[in-house]
């Protein structure tokens, strides 16, 4: 909980990928990620063209390259274990610093780190443009399945409620002098784990109600938010579809 | 104030003619899954533009009533009219119109990402879309003095403004009658005596659920009293606050010091 209204992911400007439609760039993103993905890993020319175009959309929604290398340590856990690769690989072997590393292995960490590190940067870049609530406008204009958004709306929605009454529940049990220290101590954990989920599932009966109470018949209305234009679909094409003809020709090209 | 106002939303079914009431419950006997008898033959009937407290102590089934009025809770025995219109299967969509329910915990009220669209939600149902859309949660969010909150996150709102919204949300389906459920536990005074000017101002009927007697008192010419499922007191609410032996008899107390006979009443 905190005072903004906003989520921490999001960086609060109005910049011209702020306003475009949730939908276009969620289907950006998706795009540039697939590009990058079938990037074949030899072709390390085409990788600088996808983080071009990455460092472009960032410069472009006023995101600040701090707050994007600050989140990227998401990523830190699947890169250390990219980096094991070249010495465990097998195959012909390498001198790099005076270490003998396998080529494939290296040629390997390569790719899952730039493709990592790519992936995440426009993942971070929608998060950091486009609201949740809005993102799941998005998603189900892009024919997510109603019921899929429709749960992932309500666990946003409720996270924070959830996770306030487990905060009271804690600071209930630390004002009568719980202070666990050690594993046997944890039963009382346990229990109010299981009032949690009572409490929510009941949370949950309630607010049911209430939605019936407004004559939900099933299907939530979609509200507010401007669909996209033609306009807005060339806009967001413009940074995957560079990225796109760069791996189309490094596809195409001698590997 | 009485039955002027609710003329305003005459409702557009069922023809009901100017003395047709509002609400009529007659018999109504509801129990629990577990067996527990809430209501055990529960009768009311209020007028077109009356405002009209429901007292009573906790477990009285005066929560579990409100839930009959829209067709949430459905009963073992009895009936429930809107408007003259029978609370049943067929006209449940049109009678959650008419009734308006304000639950008792804005959080299990307020379930959209952004205060616009937890307003907009009822009527989008109601099958409102565009530009008809927006302006009724403008009007809705305009009624309780919430304009700037449109683009807040539900959560991050105060307990007040929270209520406030909550409220919204009904209005902007243009109820009938207005169902409120506690609607000053946990406010601060100020945001007390805000609720107390929105709702004054409405001209609809109203039914509030409430253990605030001063409230009853400022906002309500009539007061019901609720206890063990049905209807054990209706009076006028200065008569009501000032008959001890009543309240005592149901676990009713005014705040220390509170003398209703010494204060002029809203309504």
């Amino acid at each position: 909980m905190g005072a903004g209204h906003s989520h921490p992911l999001y960086v609060h400007a109005h910049s011209a990928t702020h306003l475009l439609p949730p939908e276009v760039k969620v289907a950006a993103t998706v795009a540039f990620v697939c590009a990058v993905a079938v990037t074949p890993r030899e072709a390390r020319w085409a990788f600088a063209v996808h983080a071009a175009c990455a460092a472009a959309a960032a410069a472009v929604s006023h995101v600040p390259p701090r707050f994007v290398l600050r989140r990227l340590l998401v990523v830190v856990p699947f890169i250390a274990f990219a980096v094991l690769i070249p010495f465990v690989g097998s195959g012909e072997r390498v001198d790099v610093l005076g270490v003998a590393v396998s080529r494939e292995g290296l040629w390997g960490a390569w790719n899952v780190v730039a493709k990592a590190i790519l992936g995440a940067t426009a993942s971070i870049l929608l998060a950091a443009t486009t609201e949740v609530p809005r993102m799941l406008t998005g998603m189900s204009r892009l024919r997510v399945p109603a019921v899929l958004t429709a749960i992932a709306s309500f666990m946003v929605r409720y996270l924070e409620v959830i996770a306030g009454e487990l905060g009271r529940m804690r600071t209930a049990m630390a004002a009568r002098g719980y202070a666990p220290r050690w594993l046997w101590q944890a039963r009382p954990v346990a229990t109010s784990a299981g009032a949690l989920f009572i409490r929510s599932y009941e949370r949950g009966e309630r607010v049911h109600a209430a939605m019936l109470a407004r004559g939900y018949s099933g299907t939530m209305p979609e509200i507010g938010v401007p669909r996209a234009t033609r306009r807005h679909w060339m806009t967001a094409a413009a940074l995957p579809a560079v990225a796109w003809s760069a791996t189309v020709v490094a596809l195409a090209g001698p590997a | 104030m009485t039955a002027a106002g609710g003329a305003t939303h005459a409702s557009t079914r069922g023809g009901p003619g100017p003395s047709t009431p509002a609400v009529e419950v007659s018999g109504l006997r509801f129990h629990y899954p577990d067996g527990h008898e809430a209501l055990t033959g529960l009768d009311l009937r209020v007028d077109r533009g009356q405002r009209v407290a429901l007292l009573g102590p906790n477990g009285a089934g005066k929560t579990t009533l409100a839930l009959h009025l829209n067709g949430i809770n459905v009963a073992d025995a009895g009936t429930v009219r809107i408007g003259g219109l029978l609370v049943s299967e067929p006209d449940l969509a049109e009678v959650r119109r008419r009734v308006g329910l304000v639950f008792q915990d804005a959080d299990d009220q307020l379930f959209m990402p952004t205060v616009g669209e937890d307003v907009a939600f009822g009527p989008a149902n109601l099958g409102l879309r565009g530009a008809a859309l927006d302006a009724r949660v403008d009007e809705a969010l305009a009624a309780v003095g919430a304009d700037d909150l449109r683009t807040r996150t539900p959560h991050h709102l105060s307990g007040g403004e929270r209520r406030r919204v909550a409220l919204a949300t009904v209005l902007a389906m243009r109820p009938d009658v207005l169902v409120l459920d506690e609607p000053t536990s946990g406010l601060d005074p100020a945001g007390r005596r805000e609720l107390v000017d929105v709702l004054g101002a409405l001209a609809i009927t109203q039914l509030v659920i409430t253990h605030d007697l001063p409230f009853a008192l400022e906002l309500c010419p009539r007061s019901v009293i609720v206890d063990d499922g049905r209807v054990v007191a209706d009076a006028a609410t200065t008569d009501l606050l000032t008959a001890d032996a009543v309240l005592r008899r149901h676990r009713l107390e005014l705040p220390f010091g509170f003398d209703p006979r010494s204060v002029t009443p809203h309504g």
